[in-house]
């Protein structure tokens, strides 16, 4: 683009840059990757940290369960967030909850290629969209896409906060208050796990939680302590969301499990810090904390067993019908 | 004594060393702080060893296929591209060397920030962020932030007040 790259370019062979030299199709002419799958483009197996073994005394399907679980809330949560994109109130916002959608998306892509190399993508390469394919055998795709596209609502482990409707702006941003101040709460915690992924993942997840949190918090702000508009509809976002908290700090057996291992973090553990938070945002928001009674389990399972909202169907729908049809789609 | 392999790293080294970001090309890999090694084994391959600045860059694909590409033409036949996510990358890693680039080009470079420390709840501050910002284009320090977020995942846009220039700025982490 500037002529001192340009110069650069000539006189340094091989590190030619289609695209920012105006030779857009050097890419696609000189590409020597096989072709990609055309609705994922999958880690390879270099990716250090992923490979690792369990660590010692770790049961493997606990370890790949709550893998899924982390990457889950992030996966459903970055879908969620996506449904913005052409459709928010700003450009600004647009972009800010497109890239806060991206950095979940990021984790959810590590988290997921963990629970697969232990083993949680196998029992999902066949199906009955084996249907529209021309090939026999299992699905040939990465571990992380197999899990993405081709798992059913019951095998979805996430919180129902993250997969609920997003409503209006000001429900959205309420929405990612809660989340980001859990998510990080949690990840924080995570950066001393036993598991050397978790440990990695969260090391990235602090940073960028901490910046959707501080973007949500002045949004937060802005809206409930605004006009007499945008408070009320900040009140209501929060309201809406509130019936769904509950659920973040009940803990699974698995996450049980795990925290006493030294390799997960108990859920339970992160709510003085998560409503300090909230104490610290809503009075100066002129918001009062909602009194609403939670969102039940049903018979004592929640979206960590499974069990989910009709919210979830229809997000899946969305996200993973295209794949369906086109299992062996490439570009 | 100055071995083959050692020639052969010296070589793949300043090969991997040029190849520049996809999404800022006015800096290299090594600059930006990405490029975290270059190392042969005993058959030769060489091994490369990135880290994304965030989790979910979506340059991360592009920059193992450039470091590729840019070995093989350096003829080194067998090459590695591993991925490592810890330590987590920081702004705080980008060379002076790469700070001058995006100066040059018209992008904030961050601040330093230092080691952050670790353990306890990550604090959270409702006042508006206070850092201060020069123009890349003046140099006025009467800058203000039009959107946290910018058009890659390391960047946020700002405006000068004195010269009324938007820019770039990449956000420290």
């Amino acid at each position: 683009m500037s002529s001192h790259h340009e110069t650069d370019d000539e006189n340094v062979p091989g590190t030619e840059r289609s695209g920012a030299d105006g030779n857009v199709y050097d890419a696609l002419a000189t590409a020597d990757d096989d072709g990609r799958w055309a609705f994922g483009t999958g880690f390879d197996a270099g990716t250090a940290e992923i490979d690792a073994p369990a660590p010692e005394g770790v049961d493997r399907e606990d370890l790949a369960a709550y893998c899924l679980m982390l990457a889950d809330d992030a996966l459903i949560a970055s879908q969620r967030l996506a449904g913005w994109t052409t459709k928010a109130p700003e450009l600004e916002e647009e972009v800010a909850l497109a890239n806060i959608a991206l950095d979940l998306l990021g984790q959810a892509r590590v988290l997921l290629s963990r629970a697969g190399h232990l083993g949680a993508a196998e029992p999902f390469r066949a199906g009955p969209w084996d249907a529209q394919r021309s090939g026999a055998g299992p699905l040939p795709q990465d571990d992380e896409d197999v899990l993405t596209y081709f798992r059913d609502d019951r095998a979805f482990r996430n919180v129902t906060l993250v997969e609920t409707d997003l409503g209006d702006f000001g429900r959205t941003i309420a929405w990612l208050l809660v989340l980001s101040s859990w998510r990080l709460a949690l990840m924080q915690r995570l950066t001393g796990s036993g598991d050397p992924v978790l440990a990695a993942v969260a090391g990235k997840a602090v940073k960028e939680l901490t910046y959707h949190r501080d973007y949500a918090a002045q949004w937060v702000l802005r809206l409930g302590d605004g006009t007499e508009v945008s408070h009320v509809r900040m009140q209501a976002g929060l309201d809406a969301v509130w019936p769904f908290v509950e659920e973040l700090f009940l803990p699974h057996a698995v996450e049980r499990r795990l925290a006493d291992a030294g390799v997960a973090v108990d859920p339970g553990g992160l709510r003085a810090e998560v409503d300090a938070v909230l104490d610290q945002v809503l009075p100066t928001a002129t918001l009062t904390r909602p009194e609403r009674p939670a969102v039940g389990l049903v018979g004592g399972r929640g979206g960590r067993d499974g069990v989910h909202t009709e919210a979830l169907g229809t997000l899946l729908a969305l996200m993973q019908s295209l794949a369906r049809a086109h299992p062996e789609a490439t570009w | 004594m100055v071995t083959m392999t050692d020639t052969a790293l010296t070589h793949a080294r300043a090969a991997a060393e040029r190849v520049v970001d996809p999404e800022m090309p006015m800096l290299t890999l090594a600059d930006l702080g990405v490029l975290r090694g270059v190392d042969t084994t005993d058959d030769g391959t060489v091994v490369v060893t990135l880290t994304p600045t965030y989790s979910g860059c979506p340059a991360l694909d592009e920059m193992r296929h450039d470091l590729r590409r840019a070995l093989h033409d350096a003829g080194h036949e067998r090459v590695e591209v591993r991925t490592t996510f810890s330590p987590p990358w920081s702004t705080d890693w980008i060379s002076d060397e790469g700070r001058r680039k995006l100066a040059e080009a018209g992008v904030a470079p961050p601040d330093r920030i230092g080691p952050r420390e670790v353990g306890g709840p990550v604090p959270l501050t409702l006042a508006p962020p206070s850092r201060l910002v020069r123009c890349p284009r003046c140099g006025a320090p009467e800058t203000e932030e039009t959107s946290r977020f910018g058009p890659t995942a390391c960047t946020a846009l700002r405006r000068c007040r004195s010269c009324a220039e938007p820019f770039e700025h990449v956000k420290e982490i």
